[in-house]
């Protein structure tokens, strides 16, 4: 057996009604490895924003997941306008999702504060109209 | 005209002729009779109004029983999005999917799936421009039931696609055909269903000559034994194949929503919804592209076949959705004919007073008439919902003026006053046994 896994997703940014497949495939995975449903939970709910968001907000990008016995790691890039406050972002309720999505539930402004809970350590890097970098990890013990 | 048929029957023992449902019909469909509720068939629009008004639980809605299921070899079950937001602390839709497996169904097909198709032909037909604006949604049965009667302008702005049931049954059929080998016959499309209409809408349908889908059972009956088969679930098979928008269409604006385009109206309750069409025929409401509109208060969850309270079946959907794909199923390069109406939505002329306007216009008239010597007080007691309803049935020669107890009381008085009067002529020896002869 190898010691990782490795899933690559593109994430289109044209077609918003795809959003949310990449996320939904690696929970599958998850759940055939036999991984602890707690952390499957919170893998499937950290990545499920963060897809989300580079839907709505940066107009798609990529994925990266590797699941280790011990860990998942997530790597996710676009490059779309860029956060200018982080801190901001991050806050529980700060948004700026247009309204087409929030009539379907999107928008609330919790994304980024869920995937800080669900993640036992998370980075944001963004640059201003070049795109921004996300990496979340999730222990499996 | 045609026949109709409905899906509310009155248990005649428990009717007491009380005026309940005659004043909450939206159609002024019912008249009570000899003491006991009678529905204008060609009136009535199956919205279940009179089940959840009737104090005596007289009106009942008609749905299969669950044995219906015995008479099919193979048997697919359709879940309505409704039925998701019934269960509490839910958050994976397998487990819903599995329990109907254990309650002796072959297969599932969620009616979500479909609806996802149907969003995403609509998202297509409405960029191509090919349909009226605002275009109307087609998924609620007492809804364009309500448009062919009242509303016949507003046909032609009908989404001219079937409600997304149907289409789960054409898919799921075929699917199980490929599937088992079996005939058509042999399989069962059975509908887990929120609300009565739906029998209506099979037995019925409009805008397709013929449903697929071979039973409709009630949330309600299949309810407790799911209770029971989600907790023997173990290991749950992974069958859920709809996302958020598929399951948002359970509750108002769900459909809407899913269209990703805010100009939009999304009305429910039937009130609230003939409101809204008034509206739409006096182009009263402006620069919208879709208006979805939901019978039921809350939409889908509010049908009267459900359990939980629609508003919190409504937040129990919004849990279990959540993290679900934007949306799991699409219509391809081309929408499919099976999801098409095949036939047009007539107007049926239920209300109209006559086929000639010089006679209805008479008629018209005369209503006023006769209405403006009724009290106005709408008390219900004549039977008919309303003072000019009454009027209205005198003209149409179903009703007397004689039905009203007030005008009953003012020709009784009249007559009193004259039988006083006449006592007058009587002779006195005859009136006064203590008069003269007594002094
Ligand atoms: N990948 C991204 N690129 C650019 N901006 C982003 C990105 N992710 C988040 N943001 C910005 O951060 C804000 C907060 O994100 P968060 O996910 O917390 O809330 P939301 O996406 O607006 O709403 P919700 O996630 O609750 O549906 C967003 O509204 C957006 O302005
Ligand atoms: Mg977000």
């Amino acid at each position: 057996m190898p010691q990782t896994i490795h899933f690559q997703y593109t994430v289109p940014g044209d077609d918003f009604t795809r959003a949310g497949e990449a996320s939904s495939s690696v929970k599958k995975a998850l759940k055939k490895i036999g991984i602890n449903p707690e952390v499957i939970r919170k893998v499937a709910i950290a990545m499920y924003e963060g897809e989300i968001n580079m839907v709505i907000h940066a107009g798609g990008g990529s994925i990266d997941v590797d699941i280790t016995p011990d860990e998942v790691r997530m790597v996710l890039v676009d490059h779309g306008p860029g956060i200018a406050n982080i801190d901001l972002a991050m806050q529980e309720g700060w948004s700026t999702a247009p309204d087409d999505v929030r009539s379907l539930g999107f928008g609330a402004g919790m994304g980024l504060p869920n995937m800080k809970k669900c993640s036992d350590d998370m980075t944001v890097e963004s640059v201003v109209g070049q795109g921004t970098t996300v990496r979340m990890t999730v222990l499996c013990h | 005209m045609s026949q109709f048929f409905h899906s509310v029957t009155l248990d005649r023992d428990l009717c007491r002729g009380c005026i309940n449902c005659i004043k909450r019909c939206p159609t002024e469909a019912i008249r009570v009779r000899d003491g006991k509720a009678k529905i204008l068939s060609d009136r009535c629009i199956d919205c279940g109004e009179c089940i959840r008004v009737c104090p005596h639980h007289a009106k009942k809605p008609l749905f299969d029983p669950l044995s219906i299921m015995d008479q099919y070899q193979y048997r697919v079950a359709l879940p309505a999005p409704a039925l998701y937001g019934q269960f509490n602390n839910l958050d994976d839709p397998d487990l819903i999917l599995n329990a109907l497996l254990g309650m002796g169904f072959d297969d599932v097909f969620e009616v979500a799936r479909a609806a996802e198709i149907v969003s995403d032909a609509t998202r297509k037909l409405m960029s191509e421009g090919l349909l009226t604006r605002p275009v109307i949604s087609s998924a609620c049965p007492t809804v364009t039931r309500l448009i062919r009667v009242r509303f016949p302008d507003l046909i032609e702005n009908i989404l001219p696609l079937l409600p997304p049931v149907e289409i789960a049954a054409r898919m799921a059929k075929k699917a199980a055909m490929e599937k088992t080998g079996l005939p058509a016959e042999a399989i069962g499309a059975i509908f887990i269903s929120p609300c009565p209409a739906k029998v209506t809408a099979v037995k019925m349908p409009l805008g397709t000559r013929q449903s697929y889908i071979d039973g409709v059972v009630a949330i309600r009956d299949v309810y407790p034994p799911m209770l029971h088969f989600m907790k023997e679930v173990k290991e749950p098979r992974e069958l859920s194949s709809a996302g958020r928008m598929g399951l948002g269409w359970g509750s108002s604006g769900g459909e809407a929503a899913a269209l990703l385009n805010d100009r939009y109206l999304a009305a429910d309750g039937i009130e609230n919804v003939i409101k809204v069409l008034e509206d739409l025929e006096d182009e009263k409401l402006g620069d919208l592209d879709f208006v979805e509109l939901n019978a039921c208060s809350g939409g889908c969850v509010g049908g009267v076949l459900t359990v939980e309270n629609p508003y919190i079946a409504k937040a129990k959907l919004k849990r279990i959705r959540k993290y679900l794909p934007v949306s799991c199923n699409r219509v391809g390069d081309a929408i499919p004919r099976y999801a098409k109406f095949d036939t047009d939505i007539q107007y049926e002329p239920v209300l109209q007073l006559d086929e000639n306007i010089t006679v209805a216009m008479e008629k018209l008239s005369e209503i006023e008439t006769i209405a403006n010597a009724f009290k106005g007080l709408d008390c219900g007691a004549c039977g008919a919902p309303s003072c000019r309803a009454l009027a209205e049935d005198v003209v149409r020669g179903y009703g007397s003026p004689d039905d009203c107890v007030f005008l009953l009381r003012d020709r009784m008085k009249t007559l009193a006053d004259s039988i006083a009067q006449l006592e007058h002529h009587i002779p006195k020896q005859f009136n006064d046994p203590f008069g003269d002869s007594q002094k």
